[in-house]
């Protein structure tokens, strides 16, 4: 009976692990595709994940749906924000949509904060049942929302892979590199820009539509939390930004550091360590673990 | 002469704040034509040049190609219509090797005019056809950063030809070479404009202008002072003036 | 409509103090961000960096937090300089300032507000002066000396900043960094020197303004979050690099804010910041005095 229940707990915890871990890789891909690919930083995406999470809280308490569907409405609602910043921003100088979207957190907390529907700065409850009936079949709902998230971070990754390779990766690759030669070959770089803030708006609100069912109060600190800001921007960077496998090494380095240090140390130093190897990784090594890696290829293979 | 020019300005202006950069601009350039366009520095050469290609909108007059209007339209969409440019200062893809260099005009303009009809082996036929053309083909797998500046120059050129225009204008493309690379770029530029591509080459290397250019056009201050046969305009009093009398 | 006149005034005169003090926290940012281009959005942290210097000090031997704040500006003229050198040699030598320069100084907003957290803990700390407290009263206004004396304060640091760029040959070429790079060269001097003076100098600024914030509010290490919005979105309305344009534009957002916290309560004032900056960028990118 003991041995049943520590099983049983050991189990439930790798699966909220785990999920963590996917939430993650789903968000830095997501921003990889915007920051890493085109050049443009958006130190929003706590702001596109909240968004993502209280569309779903908002759905909850106006007309419940499946999550599946919630993560359809997240992708809406953050894709067309995404769309908005881009469009307000995009046009002028590059460094002022990093600021619109660092000034956006901060608002939307404000906006959430004062929203009595969505809980307010109270926060929401969200009663999830303990199990799912699926296909005949009854599942711990806990598994239910890692498979969930589990499939998100396969299409996020199958979508930047596939980008990558084809002419739009082509068209973001020549925005990262010179937006004038760009224009000049013909590449119609503000709709170019504009699908690539949609694209990583939307898989940010995707990430955190199931959140509140996971989490099962959510706050605006939590849902607005500054370690999902830190941990979008530094996981690409330190896995390395130029291909669709820097941000799931990133992720996955730092997501399973993380949850073994917040049980080992305070969340604080955790963060702290995040922000220096952040800034450590952008200066020493720009290209990031692949591109570490990369080079120590090219040096074996050419001696 | 007017009715049939692929290229028509007529009476452009641009100014930046108090600076007039341009001042009414009347340019006509035939079909097949090699144009050499030359001025001091300052004069408004890069500003036409930018004004053309929608880089900067003009803010009266209007720009004709091709039998179309360009006003108000982007740079990219110039491009589609058949206007390429080099830039003075080459500004390849430099994450990009230079196959890939040349694949993005195919990509996003050859496409946009004639639908996607290539397969990646005709792309990469293609792009080292051109390569070939400019005497990079050996270097097609490597990156921008380990050209020398005539290949640098010639990558440029490449590009803008990739995107099959009908104009290309070549905004000194041989400032700082040395004789036999000016040359090299020099049979470059006329081979392509036997196959049909109009020229207009903005150069401060006179022998070059002199050699390559069919009519010279000369802005001084943003206003244009002569347009004709390259012999006549180099004797015009206003010209002569405006490059040694300062 | 029934207006409160008594209300309406006090809240425009208590606008006015606060935007004269974000005149202060933006005054760095004007200096690196608006005449060097270097999207700085560390500054909030240093600023907040600085108030918990004037904490310690204030605490620990009383002494005045604005006078602890004019010691500190050499020091954080040197960390600024040292601050610059890195980011010169790490990213704009190597054209990389758009993607990884706003990372590294997104990692160092990050690293210094979790550093203060782990020395100083997230309580509300506050600086004691003769000065907190008391009021004066013109009339039905009612002035605070908490708010009054940042106010003067910064309309000092502001005035000497101006004299100091427009009078000097150092801040001329500051001026010129941003506009002029030709000039510079005739001017001959090394423009990578002079960008490092400049922001140097705008650090230094963050020392004297982050005295004045925690004169007026107890502070915790994530309040500078709230001032990035507000510093970007004044520089903007402000005209980049223009120094009376940013004056005018905090006093008009102090006041806006100060109207809307009185009026609709404070939890709404940080969106105000946010809708400046977005009206901005959508209708004058160019500012409020720009062409």
């Amino acid at each position: 009976m003991v041995m049943a229940f520590a099983h049983w707990v050991h189990v439930d915890y790798l699966y909220f692990a785990s999920y963590t871990i996917l939430q993650f890789i789903v968000l830095a891909t997501a921003w990889n595709i915007l920051g890493g690919y085109c050049g443009y930083v958006n130190f929003g995406s706590a702001a596109f994940f909240a968004m993502g999470a209280y569309s779903s809280v908002f759905m909850h308490k106006f007309y419940p749906l499946p999550i599946p569907l919630l993560i359809v409405i997240g992708a809406a609602v953050s894709g067309i924000a995404g769309l908005g910043m881009g469009y307000l921003t995009l046009r002028l100088r590059g460094s002022f949509f990093a600021i619109a979207t660092l000034a956006l957190a901060v608002v939307l907390q404000t906006l959430v904060v004062n929203w009595d529907f969505v809980g307010g700065s109270r926060g929401a409850y969200i009663i999830r049942p303990e199990t799912l009936e699926f296909a005949g079949y009854e599942i711990n709902y806990i598994e239910y929302l890692f498979f969930l998230m589990l499939s998100l971070a396969v299409l996020a990754l199958i979508t930047a892979r596939t980008i990558e390779r084809a002419q739009l990766g082509f068209g973001f690759a020549t925005i990262r590199d010179d937006e004038m030669a760009a224009e000049a070959s013909g590449v119609p770089t503000l709709r170019v820009k504009l699908i690539a803030t949609t694209i990583s708006g939307a898989f940010m609100g995707m990430a955190g539509a199931p959140f509140p069912y996971y989490i099962g109060y959510l706050q605006p600190s939590s849902a607005f939390g500054l370690e999902y800001a830190v941990n979008s921007i530094a996981m690409p960077m330190i896995g390395g930004t130029t291909s669709w496998i820097g941000p799931l090494v990133g992720a996955i380095l730092l997501g399973s550091a993380q949850q073994y240090a917040t049980v080992t140390i305070s969340s604080a130093v955790n963060l702290l360590i995040v922000g220096l190897m952040l800034v450590g990784f952008v200066i020493i090594a720009p290209n990031g673990i692949v591109g570490l890696v990369q080079e120590r290829l090219r040096a074996w293979r050419r001696p | 002469m007017t009715a049939n020019a692929l290229l028509h300005i007529d009476n452009i202006s641009k100014r930046f704040g108090g600076f007039v950069a341009l001042d009414g601009i009347e340019l006509q350039v035939m079909p097949g034509e090699r144009l050499g366009l030359i001025g001091p520095n300052g004069s408004g050469k890069s500003t036409l040049v930018n004004c053309i290609c929608g880089t900067l909108q003009n803010e009266t007059g209007s720009v004709r190609f091709d039998g179309h209007k360009l006003d108000g339209l982007a740079a990219h969409q110039r491009t589609h219509r058949g206007v390429a440019r080099s830039f003075q200062l080459p500004r390849p893809f430099h994450s990009m090797n230079l196959l890939d260099n040349l694949r993005v005009p195919l990509l996003y303009t050859v496409h946009a005019r004639m639908g996607p009809l290539r397969s990646t082996g005709d792309l990469d036929a293609r792009c080292l056809e051109l390569l070939e053309m400019v005497g990079l083909a050996a270097k097609a797998k490597q990156m921008p950063r380990d050209l020398t500046q005539v290949e640098m120059r010639k990558l440029e050129l490449a590009r803008a030809v990739a995107a099959e225009p009908k104009l290309l204008i070549a905004d000194e493309a041989m400032a700082g070479l040395s004789h036999s690379e000016i040359d090299d770029i020099l049979k470059l530029l006329m081979r392509l404009n036997e196959r049909g591509i109009t020229v207009i080459m903005i150069e401060h290397i006179m022998s070059a202008v002199m050699s390559f250019s069919q009519r010279l056009a000369v802005l001084v201050s943003g206003k244009k002072v002569a347009d004709g046969l390259p012999q006549d305009v180099v004797r015009d009093p206003e010209v002569v003036r405006a490059y040694l009398g300062q | 409509m029934d207006i409160s006149w008594d209300l309406l005034l006090n809240a425009i005169a208590a606008g006015l103090l606060l935007g004269a003090f974000y005149a202060a926290v933006t005054a760095g940012v004007s200096i690196s961000f608006g005449m060097l281009d270097i999207v700085n959005i560390a500054h909030p942290a240093f600023v907040i960096l600085g108030s918990y210097i004037a904490y310690f000090f204030n605490i620990n031997f009383g002494v005045d937090p604005i006078l602890i704040s004019i010691l500190a500006m050499p020091v954080f003229f040197l960390l600024g300089s040292a601050v610059y050198q890195v980011y010169y040699l790490s990213f704009e030598k190597r054209g990389q300032e758009s993607l990884r320069g706003l990372a590294f100084f997104f990692g160092l907003l990050f690293v210094t507000e979790v550093t203060l957290i782990l020395v100083f803990g997230v309580d509300y700390r506050y600086v004691e002066a003769a000065y907190i407290g008391p009021s004066i009263h013109i009339g039905i206004v009612d002035l605070p000396l908490r708010m009054l004396v940042p106010c003067l304060a910064a309309l000092a640091l502001f005035t000497g900043l101006q004299l100091f760029v427009t009078r000097t040959f150092i801040g001329r070429a500051i001026m010129a960094v941003s506009q002029d790079q030709l000039a510079l060269q005739l001017m001959a001097v090394d423009p990578i020197r002079i960008k490092r003076i400049a922001f140097g100098l705008s650090i230094a600024t963050a020392a004297v303004a982050g005295a004045l914030l925690i004169i007026i509010q107890p502070i915790e290490p994530s309040v500078g979050r709230e001032y990035i919005g507000r510093v970007f979105a004044i520089c903007v309305l402000g005209g980049l690099g223009s120094m009376p344009g940013t004056l005018i534009a905090a006093m008009l957002l102090g006041v806006v804010e100060s109207l809307t916290a009185t009026f609709y309560g404070p939890s709404w004032a940080p969106a105000v910041s946010f809708g400046f900056l977005l009206l901005t960028l959508a209708f004058r990118p160019a500012g409020l005095f720009g062409r």
